[in-house]
């Protein structure tokens, strides 16, 4: 569900016929308004793993060093994203090819996808402030916590089209969470 | 109240006598002629519009004791809140005192209910927007469900049950069925899962998936009788009975309908590299606790004790909770209080005397679906641990708390 799978076109077709059949409900209770366009725009912060909604705007290494600054992250987290009163930033281990498990919990290191890293500076920091960082400030951030992590080069360009891109150190080792379905034990053959 | 027989008629009489010697005057009837308070509550204006508990009563929510985080932390901000379990009667938690987990602390959102929205949109036929007054126009429901925090793990450092478990709470929820709402604005066939989202500084958002949302999740804006607290969520949450407590979205402001898991930072906390772990680290397991008597309390007196606590299961309704007060080596049925119902605590008893001699007591529950309650060497067992060696349950912990009574009555935590 969640594998990049290449959408053949007849699947697409199909799809949308599904779809079609499904939009003969109508609504029983008539409660609720339609929202405008620019409404669900301004409101709909989501980053999907495929960045489809991620916002116009660039940011590199450089800039984001200026911006970590800049826009007080140093302040909490540390110069260099260690040693401050927020959690740290940068992996414990400086060896690039052990195993992504043993990063810690800093930054969403961990997560499959760099867009995680990206919304997660976009919706909740900084603290107090949340919400004002610009597209172009978050992209730049970004790139510049993922070089010091060393997942990127230090003359990395992160927009739209690149974030999603990023090979982060977990993308294909971590496990999908179960199909889940009522009434079913959480894992099967596990009596607990 | 555990003295014995003797001791508690001569206090008795000792009691009549005292109030027999109050100035009650010559003329008071010899019915009246009973102990009796000597103060009163002054019935204020605050007290006819809100009431208040006795002063006597000082039950209290505590910051939950840490693994590995600080709390408060570095800025002084609390994260976790438990709830006082031993002080626990029946199976609903006052929402004063229902356990709070946040990821941003003390930082609670004060929302105008008259300005609060829900918008659905994403992969739907119709996005909508509901008002607080749309939302209370629709059918609704009323149901009991406990959340539990993935955190409410029992350690040896913990002494108290609201150390060991004061992460779990239950209260009544009232609200709008989230398929309802589904309903109406439709689901395209791509919609597989949801992302809820709330209001608050890091507005916290889960993925949860479409057969969960359609199944039995409410939009709730009632809690216990009343509206839902602040730091429980007011004026809107989302209750997704079973799962782990970070799903229960509070401040609830958006449900976008999406194609995929989309890995929010919140459902990043749930990643693991072993699907075992990923399967269960979702919803809860069959897990209970005994509150009476727990770490901290004193057993005064040998003699009977009817044992109490709490059990629930995010598999559905408890069916059946034993106890045992010899360390696990024999097991006996203990009485469930009234209903269980599905995804909520339900409060057991068990009928004991205590002969004086240290004890282990111990209890351990099943739900609906077959599903039991493990011993933490049962976990370690089954993926293959070392043994002698200290255990991390994985997902959520819902192992069995044993409780040593020592000889002196004093009750202790026993987990290893």
């Amino acid at each position: 569900m969640r594998s990049p799978s290449v959408r053949s076109l007849p699947a697409l077709v199909l799809m949308m016929l599904v779809a079609g059949t499904a939009v003969a409900q109508s609504p029983t209770y008539g409660v609720g308004r339609t929202p405008t366009e620019e409404e669900i725009r301004a409101w709909d912060i989501s980053i999907s793993p495929t960045g489809e909604e991620l916002p116009p705007g660039r940011g590199t290494v450089q800039e984001g060093a200026l911006a970590y600054r800049r826009t007080g992250c140093a302040g909490c987290h540390g110069a260099a994203g260690v040693d401050g009163r927020a959690p740290r930033l940068v992996k414990q281990d400086a060896e690039p090819t052990t195993n992504p498990w043993n990063l810690g919990r800093i930054l969403p290191i961990r997560a499959p996808y760099a867009t995680v890293v990206w919304d997660y500076i976009n919706r909740g920091m900084p603290l107090n402030r949340e919400g004002t960082l610009t597209a172009d400030e978050v992209y730049a951030i970004t790139a510049y916590l993922l070089y010091l992590n060393e997942v990127i080069p230090e003359d990395a360009v992160l927009d739209a089209e690149s974030l999603p891109k990023i090979q982060m150190p977990n993308r294909d080792a971590w496990a999908q969470v179960p199909d889940w379905q009522p009434g079913q034990p959480r894992l099967p053959g596990y009596p607990y | 109240m555990g003295s014995q027989k003797p001791d508690r008629r001569g206090f008795l009489k000792g009691g009549a006598a005292l109030a027999g010697g109050l100035t009650l005057g010559a003329t008071e009837p010899a019915f009246g002629q009973l102990p009796h308070p000597h103060r009163y509550i002054k019935g204020t204006d605050d007290l006819v519009a809100y009431g208040g508990r006795s002063s006597f009563v000082t039950s209290v929510r505590i910051a939950h004791p840490p693994d590995n985080r600080p709390s408060p932390d570095a800025f002084g901000l609390v994260f976790h809140v438990a709830a006082p379990l031993q002080d626990s009667v029946g199976m609903i938690t006052p929402s004063s005192l229902h356990f709070i987990g946040t990821t941003r602390g003390s930082f609670v959102p004060d929302i105008d209910p008259r300005e609060h929205r829900l918008m659905f949109h994403g992969l739907v036929d119709r996005p909508l927007v509901f008002t607080m007054e749309d939302l209370k126009r629709l059918p609704s429901v009323t149901r009991p469900h406990f959340i539990e925090c993935a955190g409410n793990r029992s350690s040896p450092s913990h002494r108290t049950v609201q150390e060991t478990h004061g992460m779990t709470s239950c209260a009544e929820w009232t609200g709008v069925l989230l398929s309802t709402l589904l309903k109406e604005t439709g689901v395209k066939a791509a919609g597989k899962w949801i992302v809820a989202e709330g209001v608050e500084e890091v507005k916290g958002a889960s993925s949860i998936p479409m057969e969960k949302a359609m199944d039995d999740c409410i939009v709730a804006y009632g809690m216990n009788g009343e509206a839902i607290r602040p730091q429980n969520g007011f004026p809107l949450r989302l209750l997704v009975p079973g799962f782990e407590g970070i799903f229960n979205s509070k401040y609830l402001r958006r449900i976008k309908v999406v194609d995929r898991y989309y890995m929010t930072y919140n459902d990043y906390g749930h990643l693991d590299r072993d699907p075992k772990v990923a399967a269960l680290g979702y919803q809860i397991g069959p897990k209970s606790v005994i509150t009476f008597p727990s770490g901290g309390q004193q057993l005064t007196d040998r003699g009977f004790y009817e044992v109490s606590g709490l059990a629930w299961s995010g598999g559905g309704a408890i069916s059946r909770v034993e106890v045992s007060t010899d360390g696990g080596r024999r097991w006996a049925d203990a009485e469930i209080q009234g209903t269980a119902y599905r995804m909520a605590h339900t409060r057991f008893r068990f009928q004991w005397n205590w002969d004086g001699n240290e004890a282990e007591l111990l209890s351990r529950c099943t739900d609906e679906i077959g599903q039991v309650q493990p011993t933490r060497s049962q976990v370690a067992a089954y993926f293959g641990a070392p043994e002698g060696r200290p255990f991390g349950v994985p997902g959520q912990d819902n192992s069995v708390q044993p409780w040593r009574i020592a000889s002196d009555g004093s009750v202790h935590n026993a987990i290893t």
